[in-house]
C-alpha cells in the first residue's frame, strides 16, 4: 500500500534519484486507492536502492579515499623525517649519532651536541607534568562529581578559556608576574622549606628551569583537566550507583567507579599535555634563561630543543651550524616519538592484566 | 612639495601595474627602522620603484642574497672568506650607517652613570668578576658606592649582529676572551642568562636587580635607558653618541679596504666610542636584471645625498665624508 504510493510520488518528480519521502500528507494518500502498478517492489527502500544502481563503485572509491587520508599521515611524518635527515647531513656526517650525547654547543668553534637541550626539554616537561597532573585531576573530579551545578558552567568555561590563550601571552605574563614572584617570594620560600634537598641551591634570579616548568604546567593544566572532565562525564551513572549501592563512600565511588573506569582516557589526556609541553617554544624561551646546563639546581638557567631552534635559526651562518640546528629539530622529533612510545607501553602495562571496568 | 607627493602617489596608483619595479631585500634587524623610513620615502619620490625589506636577521640576509632569493641583503656582520667564496651570487658590501652597542645595568641605589673597561666587561661575562663591589669595577668608578651583590650577566640568546659587535670588541681587548669563547653572532657564553632580542635584554635588566647587559644604542635612547661609558683605545671613558660613533668610523676611514670589510671596534682616537660598527647592504655585483641593478644604484645615490642626513634623527651615525665619497665610486660600478 504505502510502496505504491511511493512509486507514484516519485514518478511525478523530475529527478529519479531523489530519495523517497516517507511521510506524506493525507491528501495524496487518498489518490492511492487504485494502484497502477501491481508488481511493485516489496519495500520502498529496496526499490529505491535498486533503481539507483549498484553501490560497489561508490563504496570502493569511498574506501580508497579514506585509505588515502590515513596514508597521508604516514606520508607527512615520513616527509618531515626525511627532510630533517637530509638537511642535517653535514652535522650527521661530522658528529655521527654521538651528536645526541655530546654536551658542547659552540657556534664559533663549530662544535655541537644536543644533550643539554634534550635534558632541558625532558626536565621542564616532566616537572610540569608533576605539577599539572594532580591539579588537573583535582579540577576534573571536582567538576564532574562534587561541583554545585551553578558553578559548573563558569569553571568549565574558564578552564577552556585558559587553553585558548596564545603562548606568547603566557610568556609575557611569566616575564612580568611569575619571574618577580619566583625571585622574591616563591624562591626564598622553597630554599627555606626544601633547601635541604639540594635542588634549590645557588643564586635565584627568577628565571630558570623551575620557572619554565611552572609556566608549562599552567599551560597544560587546562588541556589535561578539560579532557579528563569529558572522559569522567562519559562514565555511565550506573557505575557510580552500583558502587554506592555496595556501600562505598563518596571517595571510594570516585576511585573505583570513576577514576578506574577512565584511567586509559586520563593517560591519553596526560600524553596530549606532555606533547604540548615538549614542543612549547615561545613562553619557555622567555623565562628559561637560555643557557645550556645539565644537572644544575632548579633555579639555574637551562635551554630546550625548541627554544634553541627559535633563538638561533635566523642568524645561523655556516652550513654546519644550520644543519646542527636542524638536527636539534630531528632530536625533538625523536624525543617526542620515544616519550610517546614509553607512554603507550605504560598504558599497556597498566591495563594488561586488569580489565578497564570492575566486573 | 606636498602636492607633488600626492600627485606622484596618484600617478603611482594609476601606473603601478604597468611599470612598477619591485625590489625585494632581507637581512639585519638593527638598521630596520632607518631602512623602512628610507624605502618608504624613496618609493613616494619614485613611484615606479617599490623596495620591500624584511628584517629576518643578518645571517638570513647573507644566506638569501647569496642564494639569489632576494635582490639585495643587509648585514651587521662582515661576510667571512668562506661565505664569499661559497656564494652562488657574488655580492658587494656597501656601508650605509653606523651603530653602537652600549652596556646597561640595574644596581639598586646607584644612580650615577658607570664607567667600564673592556677587560672588566669581558671578565664579567667570563665569570671572573662576580660581584659589583669587585676592586676592578671600583677602580673605574671612584666615589661610587657599589653593593656586594652578585652580578647577573644577561646576553642575547638569539643569534644577533649586536652580539657580534659586542663580542668582537671583547675579543680585541681581552686575550682570554679571544681564545674562548671568541667572537660571533651566537657564541658559547660561559655564564649568565640569555634573553631574546634587545627588548628581552632590556626587560630583564630593568626588572632584575644587579643585572648587566648590552643593547643597541638606538634601543637604549628610544627607551630612555641609562647606559655606561666604555674605555676606548686611548684609555678615555667615552659615552656612546652619534658623534663618538662617527669619530670611530672617521678614524677607520683612512684604512678602509675596497670591500669595506672592516671592524671599527676599539678604534684609535681620543673621542671614539669603542663598541661601534658599520652596517652594510649586500648588492649583487652582476645582477640578472639590469633594471633592478640600476634602480638599486639610484637608490644608493639618493641615500648618500639625502638619506644620511635623516639617520641622525633616528640616532644612527651617518657615514663620514671620506667613506661617502668612496661609496659613491663603488656605486658607479653596480651593473
Amino acid at each position: 500500500m504505502s510502496s505504491t504510493r511511493m512509486t507514484d510520488e516519485r514518478n511525478t518528480r523530475s529527478s529519479p534519484t531523489a530519495p523517497p519521502i516517507l511521510s506524506n500528507p493525507p491528501a495524496s494518500f487518498a489518490q492511492d486507492s487504485a494502484p497502477p502498478e501491481v508488481d511493485a517492489a516489496p519495500s520502498a527502500i529496496r526499490d529505491f536502492l535498486r533503481k539507483r544502481g549498484s553501490g560497489r563503485l561508490a563504496d570502493n572509491s569511498f574506501a580508497a579515499v579514506m585509505l588515502l587520508c590515513a596514508c597521508s599521515i604516514f606520508a607527512i611524518v615520513l616527509f618531515i623525517f626525511g627532510i630533517l635527515v637530509i638537511h642535517s647531513r653535514p652535522s650527521l656526517v661530522q658528529f655521527g649519532w654521538k651528536f645526541f650525547t655530546r654536551q658542547a654547543w659552540d657556534p664559533v668553534m663549530g662544535d655541537f651536541g644536543a644533550l643539554p637541550f634534550i635534558y632541558g626539554t625532558l626536565a621542564t616537561s616532566l616537572l610540569a607534568l608533576c605539577m599539572a597532573v594532580p591539579l588537573a585531576l583535582g579540577v576534573a573530579v571536582f567538576l564532574t562529581e562534587l561541583c554545585p551545578r551553578p558553578l559548573r558552567a563558569p569553571i568549565s568555561f574558564l578552564t577552556e578559556l585558559l587553553a585558548a590563550i596564545p603562548s606568547v601571552v603566557y610568556g609575557l605574563w611569566a616575564v612580568f608576574v611569575l619571574v618577580p614572584i619566583m625571585r622574591d617570594v616563591l624562591g626564598p620560600f622553597l630554599v627555606k622549606t626544601l633547601g635541604w634537598t639540594g635542588l634549590f641551591s645557588g643564586p635565584n634570579f627568577g628565571v630558570g628551569l623551575l620557572t619554565a616548568s611552572i609556566i608549562l604546567a599552567i599551560m597544560i593544566l587546562p588541556i589535561i583537566s578539560s579532557l579528563t572532565r569529558d572522559i569522567m562525564t562519559a562514565v555511565p551513572n550506573s557505575q557510580r550507583e552500583a558502587v554506592l549501592a555496595l556501600g562505598a563512600t563518596r571517595w571510594e565511588m570516585i576511585r573505583i567507579g570513576v577514576l578506574r573506569n577512565s584511567r586509559i582516557g586520563i593517560v591519553g589526556a596526560i600524553m596530549l599535555g606532555l606533547g604540548r609541553a615538549l614542543g612549547e617554544t615561545m613562553a619557555v624561551t622567555m623565562v628559561i634563561g637560555n643557557h645550556p646546563n645539565i644537572g644544575k639546581p632548579l633555579f639555574a638557567p637551562a635551554n630546550t630543543l625548541a627554544s634553541v631552534i627559535a633563538g638561533e635559526f635566523s642568524e645561523a651562518t655556516g652550513d654546519l651550524y644550520l644543519s646542527a640546528l636542524i638536527e636539534i629539530g630531528l632530536a625533538l622529533f625523536l624525543v617526542t616519538i620515544v616519550v610517546n612510545a614509553i607512554a603507550r607501553l605504560m598504558v599497556w602495562a597498566v591495563t594488561r592484566n586488569a580489565p578497564a571496568r570492575v566486573h | 612639495m606636498n602636492f607633488k607627493v600626492i600627485a606622484a602617489s596618484v600617478l603611482a596608483l594609476v601606473t603601478a601595474g604597468a611599470s612598477a619595479q619591485n625590489i625585494n631585500g632581507a637581512g639585519a634587524t638593527f638598521p630596520n627602522p632607518i631602512y623602512s623610513k628610507w624605502f618608504s620615502e624613496y618609493s613616494q619620490l619614485h613611484p615606479n620603484v617599490k623596495i620591500n625589506y624584511q628584517s629576518i636577521g643578518s645571517g638570513g640576509g647573507i644566506r638569501q642574497v647569496t642564494e639569489g632569493t632576494v635582490d639585495f641583503g643587509a648585514s651587521d656582520v662582515t661576510m667571512t672568506d668562506a661565505q664569499i667564496s661559497g656564494a652562488k651570487v657574488k655580492v658587494m658590501a656597501i656601508p650605509t650607517v653606523l651603530g653602537a652597542v652600549v652596556p646597561v645595568y640595574n644596581i639598586p641605589g646607584v644612580n650615577k652613570e658607570l664607567n667600564f673597561s673592556g677587560d672588566v666587561i669581558a671578565d664579567i661575562y667570563l665569570g671572573k668578576i662576580t660581584t659589583w663591589n669587585d676592586a676592578r669595577i671600583a677602580k673605574d668608578n671612584p666615589g661610587v658606592n657599589l653593593p656586594a651583590n652578585a652580578i647577573l650577566p644577561v646576553y642575547r640568546s638569539d643569534g644577533s649582529g649586536t652580539s657580534f659587535i659586542f663580542t668582537d670588541f671583547l675579543a680585541k681587548v681581552s686575550p682570554a676572551w679571544n681564545s674562548s669563547p671568541g667572537r660571533g653572532a651566537a657564541i658559547n657564553w660561559p655564564v649568565g642568562i640569555g634573553q631574546k632580542g634587545n627588548e628581552g635584554i632590556a626587560g630583564m635588566v630593568r626588572q632584575s636587580p644587579n643585572s648587566f647587559g648590552y643593547v643597541e644604542l638606538i634601543y637604549a635612547v628610544q627607551n630612555k635607558m641609562s647606559y655606561g661609558s666604555v674605555k676606548n683605545a686611548s684609555g678615555k671613558f667615552v659615552k656612546a653618541s652619534t658623534d663618538s660613533v662617527t669619530a670611530a668610523a672617521a678614524g677607520a676611514a683612512k684604512n678602509m679596504p675596497a670591500d669595506y670589510r672592516i671592524s671599527i671596534t676599539n678604534a684609535p682616537g681620543a673621542d671614539t666610542y669603542p663598541i661601534s660598527s658599520f652596517t652594510w647592504l649586500l648588492i649583487p655585483t652582476h645582477s640578472t636584471d639590469p633594471n633592478k641593478a640600476k634602480a638599486l644604484a639610484d637608490f644608493l645615490g639618493w641615500m648618500l645625498d639625502h638619506g644620511e642626513a635623516e639617520a641622525v634623527a633616528l640616532t644612527y651615525a651617518p657615514l663620514p665624508k671620506p667613506v661617502q665619497d668612496m661609496v659613491r665610486k663603488t656605486i658607479a660600478t653596480v651593473k
